[in-house]
This record gives structure tokens, sequence and C-alpha cells, in this order.
């Protein structure tokens, strides 16, 4: 069964794997994961502040974003953030836009509707006492937001975010519909030029059970930390 | 934008000569309702079984059980298809592995049990949620009744179980509903699949893609309506969600 299994093709691809394909991977996920949940916080407390249309707004994005398909979505914004960069500019023509950038914006925009639940969990798990007091103090909306009901939210929502995290992690994988050389792109176009398939999916799949595994085991320790506090 | 808009294009024949433009949308509607609704069944069933597995006493099944979960959720689902696309038929015998691959609608059918796999692990943590929600006296007075495990978990928990889990499960089957759409990398003509073949025949991106958005919006509506329906039938009476 693993009479003919080379693991030379995976030793001498490392180098590409991981300074290629795993930088992609990681940029995209840190960076995505800072751009969703600045956005989705925004979202939440749109949808939470009781002003006339911004709830509306901001349910529809959740629940539109949250019923379509990442494939999709990954497609959608790739022929649509050309158009979408020549409206903004005034170009004559749609604007190119690379690789990194297409689906950067994409998995914000995508992973921003899944923080922003998580964020409004958050934002309602706090005690009503608590802002009240902040607007008995005086402070505006916006530093009752910043310094009183976020900070809090944040924490009680930290194991949750990193879940998420993990998840967009897992979903970057994604992206190998665009031909894009991340992680598993990378590993897939050595698998298909040497016709290592078998050997190259194997240690993706190990590679990312590793990091994901590794990763959750962390956040249920961090989980239990969190819970002796309360 | 300078973008030709033509949405007469749906009733245009496609070049595969099979219909209009339309009818090709439609057939990969039809791929992905039962992709979605023959793996989601695989995955009820699986996960009921290690669900349950991860509830009871012997430490053996809860290990083996939670191993399984772990490894369906920790690995991409992209790679897990990739897995058992390509590389299951060269681990097996050799006259198995070429049955496999030579096998008619060979991705719809790796489709169905990879999906089936993946979400039956997400299934199993809800099903063990919701018979942990019970209360210990329901498996207690099961046992006392002279009950067998079996007939305790047939006749008592799972019964109550499901009926608790029911709006987590609907959101998994919408879950397992869209991840189908990761079924075009290995070749299943499911909707998004067929939105971007009628892109590239066409050039009508955004018209396609509308047409796909559209479906997936109406499966989802017509899932929610149908699963809030059942939730109403089957509401456990004394529970908040119950009259």
């Amino acid at each position: 069964m693993f009479a003919d299994f080379d693991f030379d093709v995976i030793w001498r691809s490392l180098p590409y794997l991981f300074y290629e394909g795993m930088r992609f991977t990681l940029t995209l996920t840190f960076l995505a994961t800072a751009g969703g949940v600045v956005l989705g916080t925004l979202i939440a407390m749109m949808r939470l502040s009781g002003l006339p249309v911004l709830p509306v707004i901001a349910a529809s994005y959740t629940n539109f974003m949250r019923s379509l398909p990442l494939v999709l979505v990954i497609f959608w914004f790739y022929f649509l953030v050309p158009y979408i960069g020549q409206w903004a500019t005034g170009a004559s023509r749609p604007i190119q836009v690379g690789a990194f950038a297409s689906s950067l914006i994409t998995f914000t925009l995508f992973e921003a509707a899944y923080f922003s639940e998580i964020m409004r969990a958050g934002i309602q798990s706090i005690p009503r006492g608590q802002p009240a007091a902040g607007y008995a103090l005086g402070l505006t909306y916006w530093q009752v937001m910043g310094s009183v009901v976020l900070p809090q939210a944040f924490r009680n929502m930290t194991p949750v975010l990193l879940t998420q995290t993990i998840i967009l992690f897992q979903d970057t994988s994604l992206v190998y519909v665009l031909s894009i050389t991340d992680f598993l792109g990378a590993a897939s176009k050595i698998a298909q030029r040497d016709g290592r398939l078998v050997e190259m999916y194997l240690f993706a799949a190990l590679v990312y059970f590793v990091i994901s595994f590794a990763a959750s085991s962390l956040v249920k320790r961090l989980q239990m930390r969190i819970a002796i506090i309360r | 934008m300078n973008y030709n808009w033509n949405w007469g294009i749906f009733w245009e024949q496609s070049p595969e000569g099979t219909g209009t433009y339309l009818d090709m949308l439609l057939s990969g509607l039809r791929w992905t309702i039962v992709t979605a609704i023959v793996s989601w069944l695989l995955a009820l069933m699986l996960g009921s079984i290690v669900g349950v597995l991860r509830t009871l006493p012997s430490a053996l099944a809860q290990r083996l059980s939670a191993a399984y979960v772990e490894i369906f959720r920790n690995i991409p689902l992209l790679v897990q298809m990739f897995l058992w696309f390509f590389v299951l038929p060269e681990l097996v015998p050799s006259g198995l592995g070429l049955w496999l691959k030579q096998l008619p609608n060979a991705p719809f059918y790796t489709a169905v049990v990879c999906l089936g796999f993946y979400t039956s692990a997400r299934v199993a943590e809800q099903v063990r949620a919701g018979i942990n929600a019970l209360a210990r006296g329901q498996k207690m007075a099961g046992m006392a009744l002279g009950l067998t495990t079996l007939q305790t978990y047939r006749y008592v928990l799972l019964p109550m179980a499901y009926r608790i889990i029911l709006p987590p499960l609907t959101s998994e089957f919408l879950n397992n509903t869209k991840n189908t759409s990761v079924a075009l990398t290995i070749g299943l003509l499911e909707l998004t699949a067929r939105a971007r073949a009628m892109q590239e025949f066409s050039f009508q991106v955004f018209e396609a893609f509308t047409a796909a958005t559209l479906l997936y919006l109406l499966i989802n509506l017509v899932v929610v309506a149908g699963m809030r329906a059942l939730e109403r039938k089957v509401a456990v009476p004394g529970y908040i969600a119950g009259r």
C-alpha cells in the first residue's frame, strides 16, 4: 500500500510549500481575521444601534452572506472587484486586482458576517447596567462602546473568535478555485507536476490537521482559564 | 460600469446543446439538492452513531469517537475531498481502485461520501450536546424500567435529544448544502459549477452569478421555513421552545 511512497518529494518541496504556500495562507488568515473582526464589530454595533435603517441593513448583510457558499462568493468578488475598483477610481476600464488583494477582500467581507454574529452575542452578554453607568458618567456612545462594552465583549468572546479564526484558516484553502498558490495550491501544483498526488495530499492533510488541532487545543485551554475568572 | 448587461441570456441556447442556459443552471440546482440530501442522510446516520458513542460510559468508545470528530473537523473540506477522490483509489487494492476510478458519476459518489463524513462529525457534536442536555434522571429512569442501553437510547434519550437539537441541525443542513459547492473542484456539475460554466461560455459573469445567488437564497428560505414548521410540530411541551 505504502510500498512506493515517496517521502523525498515532500522533503524536496518543503521550502516551496511553506515559504510560498503557507506564508500566503497565514498572511491571508491573519489579515482577513483582523479586517473581519473590525468590520464585524461595526456591523454588530449597527445591528444593535436602535437607529432607524441601520439594523435592517446590518441584518440583511449578515443573513445574505451567511446563506451563500464561500466558493460562489470567491467567484463573485474575483469578477466584481475589478469593476468596483474602476468605479471607485474613475478609471476607463476595469482595474487589475491581484490574486491576494482579491481573496483578502473576499474573506474580509465574507467572514465579517460570521464575526458580526459572534460580536453581537458578545455585546448582548454585557449587563445593561454597564452602558447605563457609562452614559450616567456623561460618556458619549463611542466612549461607552470603546471603554466599557467592547473590551468586555472581546474578552468574553475571545475563544469563539479564535475558533472562527481556525475555521477561516481551513476555509482559505478554497482559494484553490482561483488557482492561487496557497498551501494547498502549492501542494497541488507539486502533486500534479511530479504525479505524486497521494504523498502531497496526505501531507497537506497532515499539516492542516496538526495546525488546526494544536490551535483548537490551545483555545480549549484558554477557555478554561477564562472560565475560572467568572 | 461599462459592463454589457444581457438578462435575456438565460433563454439563449447553451453551447452544450442540451437546452438554454436556464436549463443548465436548473440541472446544477438539481445536483446541488440531490447531493445535499443524500450526503445529509449519511451524515445524520454516522453522526448519530458517533454522537451516541461519545456519551457511552465505555472509555474506548469515547476515545475513538472523539478521535473521529477531531479528524474530520480539523482537515479542510477541500483537502478531504481530494483525499477521497485522488488518494483513496491509490491506497486500496488496485482492482478496487480501478473500479472506483471508472465508476460513472464518480464525483457525485465521492462528494456524497466526503460531505457525509465531514458533516457527520458536526452532527455527532450536536447529538452529544443534545443527549448531555437531558436530565440525568431520564437515563436512570430508562435503566430502572429494565431497558437495555440500546433500548434506553432508542426509546428515551434519542427521541428527546433530536427534538432539542433540531435548530442547530437546521443550520448544519444548510452548511452541508452550501458545502456541496466545494465538490465543483472534483468535477461535480452542481449549481456554482454550472454558473461558472455559463460565465465561461457566455461571458455574462454577473447574470450567471446573480441567478445562482438567488437560487441559493431560495434553498435557504425553503429549508428554514420547512424546519421552523417541523420545530413547532415536534417542540417538547414544557421547554422554552414548546407551548
